[in-house]
């Protein structure tokens, strides 16, 4: 159900062609990175936000996605993606 | 702050073994998308983009679209409007608004009497007045904070100058019967999450600063429609204040008695309390810590010359920009050609009104060959000014570092 609302909402923006130039960086965990933070914004907010964050700080921003913004990552994937992040991404 | 040619010295001098090619793209890039001292991965990720009805901008995400304008157009007084930066916080954006099916209600506990408006009535059963006022996000150079705070890492171009054209938000709370007991005004636009769980961006502001005359409810800007990217059909002009409170797409404006409590007024956009000289303080929002940013701190922009320009020695060279603050008005701009040692004042531009940025000019004739690093630095009436020391706060608002710019004489 989400994953429809989640679908009808990015054909719903066809103003948003571009987002898929956005490539991240070859890595375990890509995958995981790619479906559940695209699921609200584009990936390159994770490279605009390189690299200066260390692991705590990749963290920090993962645990504000699904604390605050309710992000629906499972308890599993959370260490998966933020070493993807603090390996690919980080400082 | 490496600037871009001692950048270039070292990768010359072959410094930069290791993805060399990717070095030199960043020096290129740190040209074309901004200052070298923004974070690589954020040059990097940066291209040109166009939104529809948008000139090609500087592409700080996508989804949600965030487009940087570029320091050159900040040569005119107003800003077009086809240049005008572009920030949202969430994905779930209108494609369109069909004015004629767009309605804005005005309700909330603290009113006596909830209206709601169809675009007719808002453009034509109020006054409609027009105010020249800048407008910028409240992490405009985001980008350039040491060290690196996560966010959109804005350069200098998410700000712009507009004449803003609509009717007095006061006016819709008169008419709508705003009760003594009113505390915040809690706007909403028609933008939204992805998912139902993220925070709706809605914010609120005090009923004395909603209540001011300059605060409006506009539906043109620079004499035409809003582009879509800007809020249309009608957005909260809040002259003084950062743009987080310029509501885009405006629904619902509605008057509560209790302080407002969502994401978007705490934590988010908040500044540590007592680290900033600003003079308008938004009560009902403080806490021990930290209180909701408000005005702008004084500040300025050199547009004119770029970073790094070649010039004649012994010839004349104009260096121009703007300077704003919160509505005190723009008092004086010096300029420094010696690193701050010497300051002289600069010419001022005309004064188009207390919230519109002020350009300035001085000629700088480089007596010297070599390379002249130039700062400007404005003043307000209220007698604040700019620093030379980033106050650093975790989310990176209010940089008004002086800013520098090289000139190499030969």
């Amino acid at each position: 159900m989400r994953t429809l609302m989640v679908f009808a909402l990015l054909c719903a923006f066809p103003a948003f062609a571009g987002e898929g130039d956005v490539h991240l960086k070859d890595g375990p965990g890509k995958q995981l990175v790619e479906a559940n933070c695209s699921m609200c914004h584009s990936l390159d907010y994770i490279q605009m936000n390189s690299p200066f964050l260390d692991r705590k700080g990749w963290e920090a921003s993962v645990n504000k996605m699904i604390k605050a913004m309710g992000a629906p990552v499972a308890d599993t994937d959370v260490q998966k993606i933020v070493d993807y992040l603090a390996s690919q991404y980080g400082k | 702050m490496k600037s871009r040619r001692e950048f270039l010295k070292v990768s010359a001098g072959g410094l930069l073994l290791a993805g060399g090619a990717n070095r030199l793209g960043f020096a290129r890039a740190a040209n074309e998308f901004g200052p070298a001292a923004l974070p690589s991965g954020t040059l990097e990720a940066s291209q040109m983009g166009s939104l529809s009805g948008k000139l090609p901008l500087i592409k700080k995400s996508f989804r949600a679209p965030n487009f940087e304008t570029p320091v050159a157009y900040f040569n005119e007084a107003f800003t077009p409007n086809n240049a005008f930066f572009v920030r949202y916080h969430l994905a779930g954006i209108p494609e369109a608004v069909d004015a004629s099916q767009w309605k804005l209600s005005i309700g909330g506990e603290s009113l006596e009497k909830p209206l709601e408006l169809t675009y007719e009535n808002l453009t034509r059963d109020f006054e409609i007045v027009e105010v020249a006022a800048v407008c910028m996000c409240s992490g405009n150079r985001r980008g350039l904070s040491q060290p690196h705070v996560p966010g959109v890492q804005w350069g200098h171009g998410a700000i712009g100058n507009a004449k803003w054209r609509g009717v007095r938000l006061r006016d819709l709370l008169n008419k709508a019967g705003l009760k003594k007991e009113a505390v915040e005004i809690v706007l909403d636009g028609a933008d939204g999450p992805v998912l139902d769980k993220t925070p709706d961006f809605v914010k609120s502001l005090p009923v004395w600063k909603a209540m001011d005359e300059n605060t409006l409810v506009a539906f043109a800007m620079n004499g035409e429609k809003l582009p879509h990217w800007n809020g249309y059909p009608a957005r909260i002009v809040v002259p003084g204040w950062t743009a987080t409170y310029w509501m885009k797409h405006v629904t619902s404006i509605s008057a509560i008695s209790q302080p407002f409590k969502g994401f978007w007024m705490n934590p988010a956009y908040r500044i540590p309390k007592g680290k900033f000289p600003v003079i308008d303080r938004f009560v009902s929002q403080e806490t021990e810590a930290n209180t909701p940013i408000t005005e702008m701190v004084v500040n300025s922009l050199i547009t004119s010359p770029e970073n790094g320009k070649k010039v004649r020695q012994g010839e004349a060279v104009m260096v121009a920009g703007v300077a704003w603050d919160g509505g005190y008005g723009i008092a004086t701009v010096e300029v420094s050609e010696d690193e701050g040692k010497i300051w002289q004042t600069a010419q001022l531009g005309a004064d188009l009104g207390r919230y519109s940025w002020r350009q300035w000019s001085h000629r700088f004739t480089p007596a010297r060959p070599g390379r002249h690093a130039v700062l400007a630095r404005a003043t307000n009436r209220a007698g604040g000014t700019q620093t030379f020391e980033l106050i650093f706060n975790p989310a990176g608002y209010h940089n008004n570092v002086v800013q520098r710019v090289e000139i190499e004489a030969t």
